[in-house]
């Protein structure tokens, strides 16, 4: 490629706000994700409406007795799946365990109820500070600025979505910037899916319920409410293996450099034939 | 990236990560690592009630959201000979003791709980595990009868003694609740499940309803209450049987 030949630079590409953020945040995303499974093991069962209806969930594992022994199965939305050895049934092949997610999966290891709320509730509580924090210094600073969708960037979104989908990814100084499907998804995964989790958490509090009762309506009821939390847990789930996919396709090195110094190198952009306007506010310091 | 130093980056990650997760474990053993995940615990239990207020009512719903089936957890017909003895009788010699600091300690049986100021609510129950049901109770409000017996200026605590004997040790049910709650419109001792005196699944003859707690909160098969200033001496010392075995006392969420 003709970049080959633009001299390396380096820029400044995260703040130290936005790095310790993110490190406490990937912290308590997957302790939150394996304490929470433990305790979805306690009632591996979802439903919709205020009340269960053990009769029909909407998603529930299992473990049934079949020819073979021991089966894990897994039932989503009236659709019997097979899931032994992952969901249902888990650990030794020969003499598997009963239990709906698998002890690799949950915090602490074996079935401990009391000890995954243990763990869930105080890692809840450092998410929120941490959240709390992220926010403050990012509208103090500027920084909710540079993830706010500009027009050129909604413009671009076809031609980026585009790019994403080829694997083809900004390169130059524009790879310094956040592109328009990463604001999309930071400002989704920050505003959408964060508040859903921890009011749809908060909305499972017999106590604050007392005083939650409009928003508990909303979500359609406590076992609603269990589970879209449940459901906002898999999208940040899914949120995070694309982000591990782009970090690992865009440059894991780099990328994983500059989320701990800041730092992230980068070709300079080829020479001005092709001319490349810069925007006022992209700029980053 | 040349690929034996990816495969030595996933290798490591893979390790870095066992190790963690190993000591989740590890740290879920140690009881300076537990009391410090405690303190969350604490700052809920003082946070909630504050933020919601004491007298905030847990929310009723109507008729026809009763759930078919009350789901009946823990013990459903507790292998108790005296309690035993109790239900083939059908709790006609059935007394409940409230004792403790007191000034009038009472003997009370079904017929004189019943005449007690009573309240019906239909509410949701929310099992710790995650399932909720919901019921009618009809019960005594705990508040007038606590007004009753006198309770001296140091009872702190309101103590759940039960019928139900769990484990190899046969250890008694019990459990606690502070005055707030137990003064609350909706703390009610439970003798009627959707119109009918409560069945044995549920904790018949009498069950205590605490409507902003959990299920494992709403003792079942009371046979005495006990006035205390603290619960550190009973069984275990933190306020009931499974708050002795890792679960919250404040049981709000």
């Amino acid at each position: 490629m003709a970049q080959t030949e633009t001299p390396r630079l380096s820029s400044y590409r995260h703040r130290l706000p936005v790095r310790i953020s993110h490190w406490v945040n990937a912290a308590c995303l997957l302790i939150l994700l394996m304490s929470g499974l433990q305790i979805f093991n306690a009632h591996s069962a979802l439903y919709w409406g205020a009340a269960s209806d053990f009769d029909a969930p909407w998603l529930s594992i299992g473990a049934v007795r079949g020819t073979d022994g021991l089966q894990g199965r897994t039932e989503i939305l009236g659709h019997r799946l097979d899931t032994s050895g992952f969901l249902g049934t888990s650990g030794d092949a020969t003499n598997p365990e009963r239990r709906a997610f698998p002890a690799w999966l949950t915090i602490p290891g074996p079935r401990w109820l009391a000890m995954g709320r243990r763990w869930h509730f105080f890692f809840a509580w450092v998410l929120v500070i941490n959240a709390m924090l992220y926010l403050i210094w990012s509208s103090a600073s500027g920084h909710l600025r540079e993830l706010t969708p500009t027009r050129r960037d909604w413009r671009g979104f076809g031609r980026s979505l585009l790019d994403h989908l080829l694997l083809r990814h900004p390169s130059g100084s524009a790879a310094t910037r956040y592109n328009i499907l990463q604001k999309l998804a930071y400002l989704t995964v920050i505003f959408g899916l964060g508040t859903l989790i921890v009011l749809t958490g908060l909305c499972m509090s017999p106590r604050m319920d007392t005083v939650l009762q409009p928003l508990l309506e909303l979500f359609g009821g406590r076992q609603s409410a269990r589970s879209l939390h449940f459901l906002a847990a898999m999208g940040f789930v899914l949120f995070v293996a694309v982000h591990l996919f782009e970090v690992i396709v865009t440059g894991p090195w780099n990328n994983l450099r500059s989320m701990i110094t800041g730092r992230y190198d980068y070709r300079a952009d080829p020479p001005p034939q092709q001319q490349f306007k810069r925007e006022e506010t992209d700029a980053e310091p | 990236m040349p690929n034996p130093e990816r495969r030595r980056l996933v290798k490591s990650l893979l390790i870095l990560g066992g190790a963690a997760l190993g000591g989740c474990d590890r740290l879920s053993r140690s009881d300076r690592f537990v009391r410090f995940l405690e303190s969350a615990e604490h700052l809920n239990g003082t946070l909630q009630p504050a933020l919601t207020g004491p007298g905030a009512l847990a929310r009723e719903y109507t008729a026809a959201d009763i759930s078919p089936v009350f789901r009946a957890n823990g013990q459903t017909d507790p292998d108790n000979p005296a309690y035993r003895q109790l239900a083939q009788n059908r709790f006609a010699d059935y007394q409940l003791q409230i004792g403790g600091l007191v000034n009038k300690p009472q003997r009370l049986s079904l017929a004189e709980l019943r005449a007690l100021p009573a309240r019906t609510q239909i509410t949701r129950h929310d099992c710790v595990e995650g399932w909720s049901a919901i019921g009618q109770w009809t019960g005594a409000r705990l508040g007038p009868l606590l007004e009753r017996v006198q309770p001296q200026p140091n009872a702190r605590y309101v103590v759940f003694h039960c019928a139900d004997l769990w484990g190899r040790a046969q250890t008694p049910y019990y459990e606690s609740i502070g005055m707030e709650d137990a003064h609350h419109p909706q703390t009610l001792l439970a003798y009627d499940l959707n119109g009918t005196p409560l069945p044995i699944a549920n904790g018949a003859p009498l069950r205590l309803r605490v409507e902003r707690q959990l299920g494992y909160k709403m003792a079942k098969y009371i046979m005495a209450i006990e006035l205390v200033e603290s619960f550190a001496q009973i069984q275990g010392g933190k306020g009931g049987y499974w708050e002795d075995r890792g679960y919250e006392w404040y049981a709000g969420i």
